[in-house]
Order: C-alpha cells, then sequence, then structure tokens
C-alpha cells in the first residue's frame, strides 16, 4: 500500500502547500472525514473549518472557509474560497471571516438562509477550535 | 522659421516628455510581472475548478433537475455585457479594442431584436461606452481604489451578477475582458459566464473516474456554481490586470522612441537655424566692413 498520497491545496491567489502526505482530515459539510491513501474518488464541499495534514515532514493545519475537495486513490485537493495556515490566523483575521459571512446573509434569498446561518455557526466552531472567540454579529 | 528661443523650450518640452513616458514603462514593467506572477498563482484553482465542475455539469447537463445557473432562464432576450477595462487610459488601443468588440456585440444583438444592458467594470470603458448607450447602462464597479485585483472583488461582481440573474433582470451575461498573450499581444475576448459554459475536461482526465458525492451532486454544483462564476471573472480581471500593464508598457516604450526621435529632429532644426543666425550676422558684418 502506498503510505503517501499527493495533497494540494489552493486558493483563487495563491497554491498554498503542495506536498506528499499520509492522511488529510477535512471538514466536509456532511462531517468531517479523513482521507488516506487509496481513499474511493469523492468530491466533497467544505463547511469552514479546519484542514489537518499529517504529512512524515511534519502535520499542517490549515484554517478555509469553504470551497470544495476532490479526493483520488492517489492525491487530495483542496480548492479552498479563503484558505490561511493556522499560525496565520488571527483575531482580526477572524473578524474578517465573521464580517463576510454576515454582508452574506445581508443578501441571502430565502432559499439560502439556512446555510449562511450555517456558514457563522460553523464559524465560531472553528474560532473556538482555535482559541479565538467571535464577537456576536 | 520658428526663432531660436522657441525651439530650444519645444526641446526641452519633449525631454521632459521622454522622462515621464520612459517613467511610466518602468513602472508598467514592474506592474506587469507582480501582474504576471499573480496570474500564474490563480491558474492552478481555476484549471481544477473547471475541471471538476466541467465534469459535474456533463454528468448533470441537459436534465429538468440542473441549477437555473447552468441551465439557463429558458430565453434568451435579455443579455448583459460586462465590460472590463482598466481604470486608467494611456495604455495603448487597450480599452478601445474591448470596447470595440463589446459594442460590436450590442449591435449584432440589437439588430436581432434583443435588449442589451451593460455593466462596466473599470472607468475607462464607462466612458467610452455611455454615449451611446448611456440608457442601457445597469451598473458600475469601480476597482479605482484597488491596487491588485484580488478574489473579493471578483466574488462582489459574481453576487451581484447572481443576484440580477436571479431577480430576472437578464438571460444571459457575457464577459468581455483581453486575454494577455504577451507584452505587444492582448486579444480582446467574448466569454460567456451565465448561464455557466466551462470547458469541456480533457479527454481521460477526470472523466474516467467516477467520484462520490458528498452531500449530493446536485447539491454540490448548487453551491459551486456561484463560486464558479467568481473563479471566471477573477481570471478576466486577472488577465486583464497583466495585459492592461503589458499594453502601457508597449505603448509607453513606442511613445519614449517616438520622443528620442523628435528630439533628434528639433536638434538638428535647432542647429541649423543657429548656424543660419551666425552665418547672417557674419555677412551683415562684411558687408558693413566692405560699405565702409
Amino acid at each position: 500500500m502506498a503510505d503517501t498520497m499527493q495533497f494540494d491545496l489552493v486558493s483563487p491567489e495563491r497554491r498554498l502547500a503542495s506536498l506528499q502526505a499520509t492522511a488529510i482530515q477535512l471538514p466536509g459539510v456532511d462531517g468531517d472525514m479523513t482521507a488516506m491513501p487509496n481513499h474511493a474518488p469523492t468530491i466533497t464541499t467544505l463547511r469552514p473549518g479546519i484542514v489537518r495534514v499529517e504529512a512524515p515532514e511534519g502535520n499542517a493545519e490549515y484554517a478555509v472557509t469553504g470551497g470544495f475537495a476532490e479526493i483520488t486513490a492517489t492525491g487530495t485537493s483542496v480548492l479552498a474560497e479563503r484558505a490561511l495556515p493556522v499560525a496565520e490566523v488571527t483575531q482580526e483575521v477572524l473578524d474578517s471571516f465573521v464580517s463576510d459571512a454576515a454582508a452574506a446573509s445581508q443578501n441571502a434569498t430565502a432559499a439560502n438562509l439556512d446555510e449562511l446561518a450555517k456558514r457563522t455557526v460553523d464559524i465560531a466552531a472553528m474560532a473556538s477550535d482555535l482559541g479565538l472567540s467571535v464577537k456576536p454579529a | 522659421m520658428p526663432n531660436l528661443k522657441d525651439l530650444k523650450n519645444r526641446i526641452e518640452s519633449v525631454k521632459n516628455t521622454r522622462k515621464i513616458t520612459k517613467a511610466m514603462q518602468m513602472v508598467a514593467a514592474a506592474k506587469l510581472r507582480r501582474a504576471q506572477e499573480a496570474a500564474e498563482a490563480g491558474r492552478p484553482y481555476a484549471e481544477r475548478f473547471n475541471a471538476v465542475l466541467g465534469g459535474l455539469a456533463a454528468a448533470s447537463g441537459g436534465g429538468d433537475s440542473a441549477p437555473k445557473l447552468l441551465a439557463g432562464s429558458g430565453a434568451d432576450q435579455v443579455h448583459l455585457l460586462v465590460v472590463m477595462t482598466a481604470e486608467r487610459g494611456l495604455c495603448g488601443g487597450f480599452n478601445s479594442s474591448i470596447v470595440k468588440m463589446a459594442r460590436a456585440k450590442a449591435e449584432q444583438l440589437l439588430a436581432n431584436g434583443k435588449t442589451v444592458k451593460i455593466l462596466t467594470v473599470g472607468k475607462k470603458g464607462r466612458e467610452q461606452l455611455k454615449r451611446e448607450y448611456g440608457d442601457q447602462m445597469v451598473a458600475h464597479v469601480d476597482l479605482s481604489g484597488v491596487r491588485n485585483v484580488g478574489y473579493d472583488n471578483a466574488q462582489s461582481i459574481a453576487i451581484d451578477l447572481i443576484h440580477r440573474f436571479n431577480e430576472g433582470e437578464f438571460d444571459v451575461a457575457t464577459i468581455f475582458y483581453n486575454t494577455f498573450e504577451s507584452v505587444i499581444t492582448q486579444v480582446p475576448t467574448a466569454k460567456q459566464v451565465i448561464p455557466a459554459s466551462f470547458d469541456a475536461p480533457e479527454e481521460g482526465a477526470s472523466a474516467s473516474t467516477i467520484y462520490d458525492y458528498e452531500p449530493s451532486e446536485e447539491g454540490i454544483l448548487e453551491t459551486l456554481l456561484p463560486s464558479g462564476v467568481a473563479t471566471q471573472i477573477f481570471s478576466a480581471l486577472l488577465e486583464n490586470a497583466a495585459s492592461e500593464q503589458g499594453a502601457r508598457m508597449a505603448a509607453m516604450d513606442n511613445a519614449t522612441r517616438n520622443a528620442g526621435d523628435m528630439i533628434e529632429k528639433l536638434t538638428i532644426q535647432y542647429n541649423r537655424s543657429r548656424q543660419a543666425v551666425i552665418t547672417n550676422e557674419l555677412i551683415e558684418i562684411i558687408s558693413g566692413a566692405e560699405a565702409l
């Protein structure tokens, strides 16, 4: 069995990571999932949360605000709307996530109101994972 | 014949112009490099996104369950032209070529009895189109305060477009921008973004793999389509930014060279006039001396 798989994390503006990983934990919309080599091909959308990468060279964590992941037997690519290493997530960055989500709720339609409300909750959950707190909007 | 003082002033003035165009050229070159890097950095995302969405769209395409954003509103009456230009001029034919293309498209649509609406991104396009199509302009996006276009800018344009589409304001949206080919060539491009169209995935690439979808194929398609539109607009903005700097660099290079030629010509003229004045004075002195 192959021990590692290719892991790519790209955002619209840059490529954040491209490395060999042994396991990747993803915040899927339907719940967290872990992708390991030889995973069945899957495409899943992501909720705001943390992508954890286990690699021989060391583990890494990235905060993402949504997007999707494409998993194949030999690799996983995460296409995130916004992504950055967890170490760079400061209160300020988090606040901008929150205000973006709030702005999105402003012009929400009835159809996606639930979705956007969930998004805000997800961001709050991510924040508590990181030991930060979200100011109530 | 203009007098010497005028010529001298003229030469000075052209020299100053040359300094300015030279500086602008160098600034454009630096910015071009950055814009190109940004365009390159954005490419992997756009490619993957298009590949996945293309696969998804092909799988569910044509079905009744396909989202409106993909299938269209069922009509082809109202066209929205999104004209993306620069905020600033002095970049050769960059702005005009986009506007020209958009205008041709508008004429063609109007001739076919369609309704045309125009949304402009960037000041220059609006200025050029305002006179002719002032009534059809629905909105303008101002990016003059934006130094480097980011995904946020693209996203807000996309959200606006999708909102208008859902309100039934238009049936088809096409974006107009310049594709960056090289510093001297930028190709005006028109691309339909709503209903979404994606380049077909490469043969045998992802088409052969059967994926599991979470939550569901339709669910994913629904969430990803708006981002797909934003991604397409983002790559257009990046291409445009690189093209603008490329065009400006070429235009300023030309201007610098022209100024150089002009200085040369004026200097020759100046020297000739000076010589003529000296000869004249000599003749006067000699004929004065002879008369004595």
